[in-house]
Parts: structure tokens; sequence; C-alpha cells
């Protein structure tokens, strides 16, 4: 009898149907990075130049906070590499959900001028979390990577997220 | 207290009613003559002021509910609506907003009163209880409340409290999750959280009125405690509730609805934050996410905590740690006026709450995080060690054989007979100096450390200047008015909407008060699109008065794209939307300079002195005579940015002038009720002093 009750609160219908969205990425050039909206979630699709993808690989994985991949993609044991992290097949793409994992601020990172924090990558202004350059939580209270929504390839300038 | 009634019903409907339902009969003998203890201070007065808040929050509360529209679009523009378009809404807004912050300040010295003189101690342990969820509520209340704002800061609020819920994601994963997503009703704050938030803002507080109800019930069993601590022992200990703390309760509430009316009159923003005048936008985080003043030593406490799990059960355990107070204290006696020892640790713990009301304003970083870890272990250390170790060992000072003793001292109170008085051994002093010290360090530190940070020049200096429209007394300069709009029409316009104003605002009284002929004309010059017409084309037309002043851009994506991928913010409450408000503004327009030597300038952006971080993607707007005046102002820089600050400060407070008349003449009138009010009570209470002489004397 109570679960009508409690239940009614849950995500509506319309809200779960909202699942997909298409994006075009042909316009992004190296070194930009956009934001779309996913289930009211922004999502940040980067795509990364060499240095950075470097700098990311280089990171051995005893080094990090959170070791796993985060990826909705890949199992959840996966550990949070560069390769399970970036989009698979396509090194410099990087599409995850926008979001610090600490108390849920939006982290500076995707503008030109923004303050990236020392791993080049993205600065919560909350808290002081930052994130690498694979979106991988270096510093600060946050406990774990940014997460990385289902997504896949539609076409070679198409992602369809969710 | 039970005693036996003494009601009369009169009239025959009262008898009649008596025998039905003796409603009547509880008022007369729970509220007129109630018995009293006779030494009631003014720290007693709080409950009565209580009952009078919570009963403003309803009442404007309900009819705010009128007028506002619970929906992501609609939350922000209907609450400005209400200050400009509905019917003395500025006042019950304004009253709203203000009477949270009012209802918190009397609560906490209420709670702060009950702790000192261990209100809370047997027979009042439910009485205390029922108060701390009284003062839980209120605190979900006002938390929904502040949300419905809708602005950056509710929005943010609501994403990071709401977020705390997941740390349960690592007890077992994915209930945090699973039990945020239920409270958003989506997967992240938006429509439907604003929509319940709404629901429950408006429930919880007849909730409260239900709770307060067993509280007073409570209360009249045991009757009050009082700052002796002593019981009731003599019919002659008390006194009837009416008149003595009719009057008493009714001056204490006059004098603070004085300060309730400065604030709400003069300072109505002032315990908010600027950032709540932006929309809520929900991919972008302001830089600094503080709670209301009245959050902020659980926010401290929440942040001194590393781990984000044990944070959060910091923050409830500081407000659950109160329901167990009656067994935690084990003193035998209640009122910490007699004892030498706990008194200190009191007052240290009320230097610390303040300390962390400070604290949670600050980011939490060097000094501020470790004072914020101090203070938090004193908190818990308060209740948990300090209070049942110290009952155990203190030897409480003499207490009055009774509470007319206290007050007449009939036996001469123990004021020279040292052994008696001698409760703080050398020994003890020691600790309570050092930890004194401690606290005075723990205070002054962060304030030098602030200090230190003013003075080495971080952040832009912003100049306060002279407004006409600065309070108490202020009015807007009509001809100022008049300019400010000239300056914003023909520059800001270019690119600044006013969605929240319309041709038909600048007749307004208070305002530039255009002739309705001059608005019209005003309005006619703009280009307007307006359809669809019944063949479904849009079409254009010359603005009318009641037009708003639109973006020049057809949406933001068009207005981004025009200006290098910056969007031109809406004016209509930027006044109060940064921090310094008018000042701010007009430094900024006056700020533009060249970049000093070795200043990294990003392509597209300009160098400004009052800029925060000093690049802003707007030009340099004003140039000398780039607008012509017509009433003999110099057509300087100087003079437009002051005259379209005027202007944007109208704007966004539009009932300015009407607000200053009116607060004026409410401090009056309440200055001479305070008056005699005063007058009044101690004409009552003469009543009972000459009553005590007489049996002196007899
Ligand atoms: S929310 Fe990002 S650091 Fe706290």
């Amino acid at each position: 009898m109570l679960w009508p009750l409690l239940d009614q609160m849950n995500p509506d219908a319309s809200t779960l149907s909202l699942a997909s969205t298409e994006v075009d990425i042909a316009p992004i050039e190296e070194g930009q990075a956009i934001t779309v909206m996913w289930r009211g979630k922004p999502i940040f699709i980067r795509h990364r130049t060499a240095k950075e993808i470097e700098e990311a690989k280089d990171v051995k994985l005893d080094k990090l906070i959170d070791p796993l991949a985060r990826n909705a993609n890949l199992p959840d044991d996966a550990p949070a590499t560069d390769a399970n992290r970036a989009a698979s097949e396509r090194e410099p793409w990087l599409v995850m959900i926008g979001i610090c994992t600490h108390l849920g601020c939006i982290p500076k990172g995707q503008a030109v001028g923004d303050y990236k924090g020392e791993f080049g990558g993205w600065f919560c202004p909350c808290h002081g979390s930052q994130y690498d350059t694979a979106g991988r939580i270096r510093i600060g209270p946050a406990p774990q990577n940014m997460y990385i929504p289902p997504y896949a390839f539609s076409s070679d300038t198409k992602i369809k997220i969710g | 207290m039970s005693h036996p009634s003494t009601y009369q019903p009169a009239s025959g409907i009262e008898k009649w009613l008596d025998t039905r339902l003796p409603f009547p009969r509880v008022m007369h003998d729970q509220f007129l003559v109630f018995p009293t203890p006779r030494n009631l201070n003014y720290w007693w007065t709080f409950g009565g002021i209580l009952t009078f808040m919570l009963a403003v929050q309803m009442a404007t509360g309900i009819v705010l509910a009128m007028h506002y529209v619970p929906t992501p679009e609609g939350a922000f523009d209907s609450v400005e609506k209400i200050m400009r378009d509905v019917n003395w809404g500025w006042l019950l807004r304004y009253g709203h907003a203000v009477g949270a912050s009012m209802f918190f300040l009397a609560v906490y010295i209420h709670s702060f009163r009950g702790l000192y003189y261990g209100s809370y101690k047997a027979p009042r342990e439910v009485l205390w209880i029922l108060g701390v969820v009284i003062l839980l509520l209120m605190i979900a209340t006002a938390f929904m409340g502040y949300s419905l704002v809708w602005g950056q800061m509710s929005f943010w609020a609501v994403t990071v409290i709401t977020n705390l819920f997941s740390s349960l994601d690592s007890l077992i994963p994915g209930l945090g999750t699973t039990l945020v997503e239920w409270i958003w009703g989506g997967f992240s704050v938006g429509g439907p959280t604003l929509n319940r938030l709404y629901a429950l803002h408006y429930l919880f507080p007849f909730v409260i009125a239900g709770v307060v109800i067993l509280h007073i019930w409570a209360l009249h069993v045991p009757g009050n405690n009082n700052p002796t601590g002593v019981d009731v022992k003599t019919a002659k200990d008390t006194i009837p509730f009416h008149p003595y703390y009719t009057i008493k309760d009714g001056f204490a509430l006059v004098l603070f609805l004085l300060l309730f009316a400065v604030l709400l009159f003069y300072a109505p923003n002032l315990l908010g934050h600027a950032d709540n005048y932006i929309p809520a936008n929900p991919l972008q985080t302001p830089p600094h996410i503080v709670p209301e003043w009245y959050f902020l030593p659980f926010y401290a406490i929440l942040r001194a905590i590393p781990n984000k799990l044990f944070g959060v059960i910091g923050l409830l355990g500081s407000i659950g740690v109160l329901v167990f107070i009656p067994w935690l204290d084990t003193s035998r006696i209640r009122s910490t006026s007699y004892r030498p020892i706990y008194k200190w640790f009191f007052w240290l713990f009320v230097i610390t709450c303040l300390g962390l009301g400070y604290l949670g304003s600050q980011a939490p970083e060097g000094w501020y995080l470790f004072f914020g870890r101090l203070a938090t272990f004193y908190y818990f250390a308060f209740f948990l060690l300090i209070m049942p170790i110290v009952g155990l060992i203190e030897r409480p000072k003499k207490l009055p054989g009774s509470i007319t003793q206290s007050v007449l001292g009939s036996e001469p109170p123990p004021v020279s007979s040292e052994p008696v008085r001698e409760g703080v051994a050398p020994w003890h002093a020691f600790p309570v100096a050092a930890l004194l010290a401690l606290a005075s360090v723990s205070l002054l530190l962060p304030a030098a450390a602030l200090a230190e940070e003013a003075a080495n020049g971080h952040g832009p200096v912003i100049k306060a200047q002279e407004w006409s429209f600065a309070p108490p007394f202020g009015s807007f300069d009509q001809a100022q008015l008049q300019r400010g709009y000239r300056v914003y029409k023909e520059i800001c316009a270019n690119c600044h909407s006013m969605r929240l104003l319309s041709y038909r605002n600048l007749a307004e009284p208070g305002g530039p008060h255009f002739s309705p002929k001059a608005v019209e004309t005003l309005a006619a010059q703009a280009q307007v699109t307006d359809g669809p017409d019944d063949k479904g084309q849009m079409f254009h037309r010359p603005g009318r008065a009641s037009d708003a002043f639109r973006s020049p851009f057809a949406n933001d994506q068009a207005a981004r794209a025009a200006n290098s991928g910056a969007l031109p913010p809406d004016l209509s409450v930027i006044a109060k939307a940064r921090p310094g408000g008018p000042d701010f503004l007009y430094a900024l327009l006056t700020g533009y300079q060249q970049p000093p030597a070795g200043f990294d300038l990003t392509q597209g952006m300009h160098y400004n002195a009052a800029f925060p971080g000093h690049q802003i993607a707007m030009p340099n707007p004003l140039v000398d005579g780039a607008v012509p005046y017509t009433d003999g102002t110099k057509p300087t820089v100087d003079n437009y940015a002051k005259d379209v600050t005027a202007f944007l400060m109208w704007s966004a407070e539009p009932k300015l002038e009407e607000r200053h008349k009116i607060g004026a003449r409410v401090m009056i009138f309440l200055l001479v009720f305070a008056v005699i009010m005063y007058f009044a009570k101690r004409a009552v209470w003469a009543r009972l002093h000459r009553h005590d002489h007489e049996a002196h004397t007899a």
C-alpha cells in the first residue's frame, strides 16, 4: 500500500524516455571541448591534443585515487587506464558526465580561458577537486573519476549518448 | 504545571460550551492564570517571539504561494514579479525572507537559553526533545524555502545537499544514487525536484505548528524552569502568566520587531547572497557555494571532515546529539549560573558555535580548515565528554532555598561565605584558562589571515560611492534615472535585455517617472516581433507600454555568437546580483584600463580593474559624449556610469522609495510602542513589588 506513495517520486516515464541524444562532433577542433545535455546532466566532449593524451597515458595506475575506469561501456572492474577512459579506437575523444563526484558541482575546464588545475584537465570550484586530461580524480575530496556515460559512435562524426 | 482550575464560566454560552468543549477553560487555566515562576528573565521571552514568528512566516508564506510558480522557467521570475507587480508583494516577500533569518536568530537564542539553564533536565526531557524536533523541521523547511527562489545559490545548494545522500554509495553501492534520484525525481535537480520541494515547504510549517502545540503541552505539565533551576516550592514562588508575562513578552517582542523592521526596510538583502539574484543555471556552478548564515556552523562541520560519508554523519550528528543531552549531562543541578567549572566550557561552546559560523563562510583551506576541525572536535567533545565528566567532578555553588528567596533575598544569599563559593579549585583553573586562550586565538587567527589577504591586494578594490538612494532615507533622483535610461537604451540595450522591466514601469512614481505620453513615444521607438497573426506569420510592430525590454538577439545562441562566445547577462536585477551592487557596477564601468605590464590577456578579452580576474569579454562601452544629455549634465563617462548605475539600481529595486518611506513610519510606530510597552510593563510589575513590600513589612 505504501509503495505507490513512495514510488511516485522516482523519475517518471517522460524523464526516463529522454534517454538518448545525438551529437555532431565534426566542428570540434583539436584542443576544444563542448558541453551537451543528456538526462539533464552536462556531458563534456573533449577533443584532446596529442600532448594531453600522452600525459594521461604516462600516469601510473597506482598514482590514482580511484583505480576504476567508471566507464558504462566497459565491465565495472575495468582499470582506469587512458584507453579505458577514452573512446574505444578513437583515442583523442573523451566523453564523460561533467559532474564532480564529490557533491555534484560542474568542474571548470571546458572553456579556453578556464583554470584547469595542475593536471590540465578540470578543476572543481566548489571544494577544489582536480581532474586530469582523462577526467580522473587526482587531488581533492571527490572520491571517484568522472563517470563515462553509455555512448557509441554512430558514424565518424556523430556520437549517440545513452 | 497541574493546578486546580479556577475558571468560572460567566455567561450561559460559556457554561454550555464548558460541558461540551471546555476550550475557554483550557485557555484560562493554561494561559491566563498559569502559575509561572516569578523570576523569569528576558531570555525567557523568546518562546513567545518564536510563536509569533511562526505565525508571520505562515501568514506571509500562504499569500506568497498564491503568486509563486513552482517551475524552473517560472520560479525566479515569479518571485521578482511578486516584488514588482503584486500589491505589497515586496513587503510580503522580503518579510518572509528576512523573517526566516529572524526566526532562526530567535530559535538559536531560545535553544542556548535552554542549554544554559538546564531546561532539558528531568522532568523536562520530552519538552527538550520536542524542541530538537522543531529545530530539525525548521532547518528542513528553511532549506526547501530557500530553494524555491531558484537562483544560482538555491539550485546549487539543493544539488550539493541532496548529493550528500549519494555518500551512502560507499556503504552499499547503488543505494545512494537510487535514493538521490528518488529525491530528485530525475537524473539531476530539475522541475520535479522544485515542485516537490514546494509541496513539502507548504506542508512542513503545519507540522511544526503541531509539534509546537505538543511542546507547549509538555511545558505546561512540569511548568517553566527558571534562572535558578530551583523547583517551584510554594505558591509564593509563582505569579499568574497574565498580566505579568504577557506584558513582559509583549515588550520583548516589540524590541525584536524593531530589529526585524530595520533589516526588512533598510537592508533586506544584507543576509542573502548576490548570486541568488542570478537565475539558476544547471551548467555553471558559482565560484563559492555558501548556505544562508543560519546553516553556516553545520556547513563548517560538514566540510571539516575529509571523508564524504563521515562528513554527512557529522552533520546529522551535530543535531542528533542534542536529543541525548538530558542524559549526557550528569550534573545534579540545572542552572549553569551555579556551576563554576561548567560555566567556562559553556561559554567556550558558544564561542565555538559562532566561530564555526564564521568558518563555514570561508573556503576550507589552510588555517580555516584547521580551526574548522578544532571547533568541530570541541563541538562534539562538549556534549560527549565535558557534559558527563564535569557534571561528576564539579562542586556546584549553593543554590538559593527557593525562587522567592533568590528574588527577595530574605535570607542573605551566600555572597561572602567563601567555603561554599569556592567552586573553582586552582587545579581546575589551569585547563580552563588554557582552553579560553585557545579559543581566543582560534578567533583571532582567521581574522588575521583575512586581513592579510585583503592587504595583499588580491581581488579588485571596489570603492563605495555616494548614492542618492542610500538607506535609510534615500530616494532616487528622477532626472538621473531618466538620463540613466537614455544611456541604457543607446548603449547597453544593444546587447543586454531587461526582461523584468516594461516600458510602462518608466512612468511609475519612485522611478524615472516619465509622463505616460513620453512612455508611449519611447516604447514606439522599439520594433517588436509579434505574432503569429491569423495567417500564422510573425510580424513587426512598434512597441507598446506593456512590452518588456527584450533582448536584441533572437536567442541565447545568437547572443553568444555575436559576442565571441560570452552571453550578455540580463540587466533587470544586475544591481542586486553582484557583490558590491551599485558600487561594483560603477567601478566596472569606469574600470577599463591598459593591462599592467606582464598581464596575460586572453585574445578577445579586455582588461578591467574592477572585474574579478580582470578579464572581461565586454569591451569598454562608454566614451565621453556618446549619449547627448539635454539637461545640462556633462556627458562624461563618469556621469554616464553613475546615471546608468542608478537606473539599474532602480530596475532591481523599483519599490525602494516606498520601502524606505514605509520603513520610517513603521520605525516611529514601533519606537513609540516600545516606550508605551516599557512603562506598561513597569506599571504591571510594580503591583507585584508593592505586594512584596507589604508582605515584608507586615
Ligand atoms: S563538488 Fe567538486 S569538489 Fe566538492
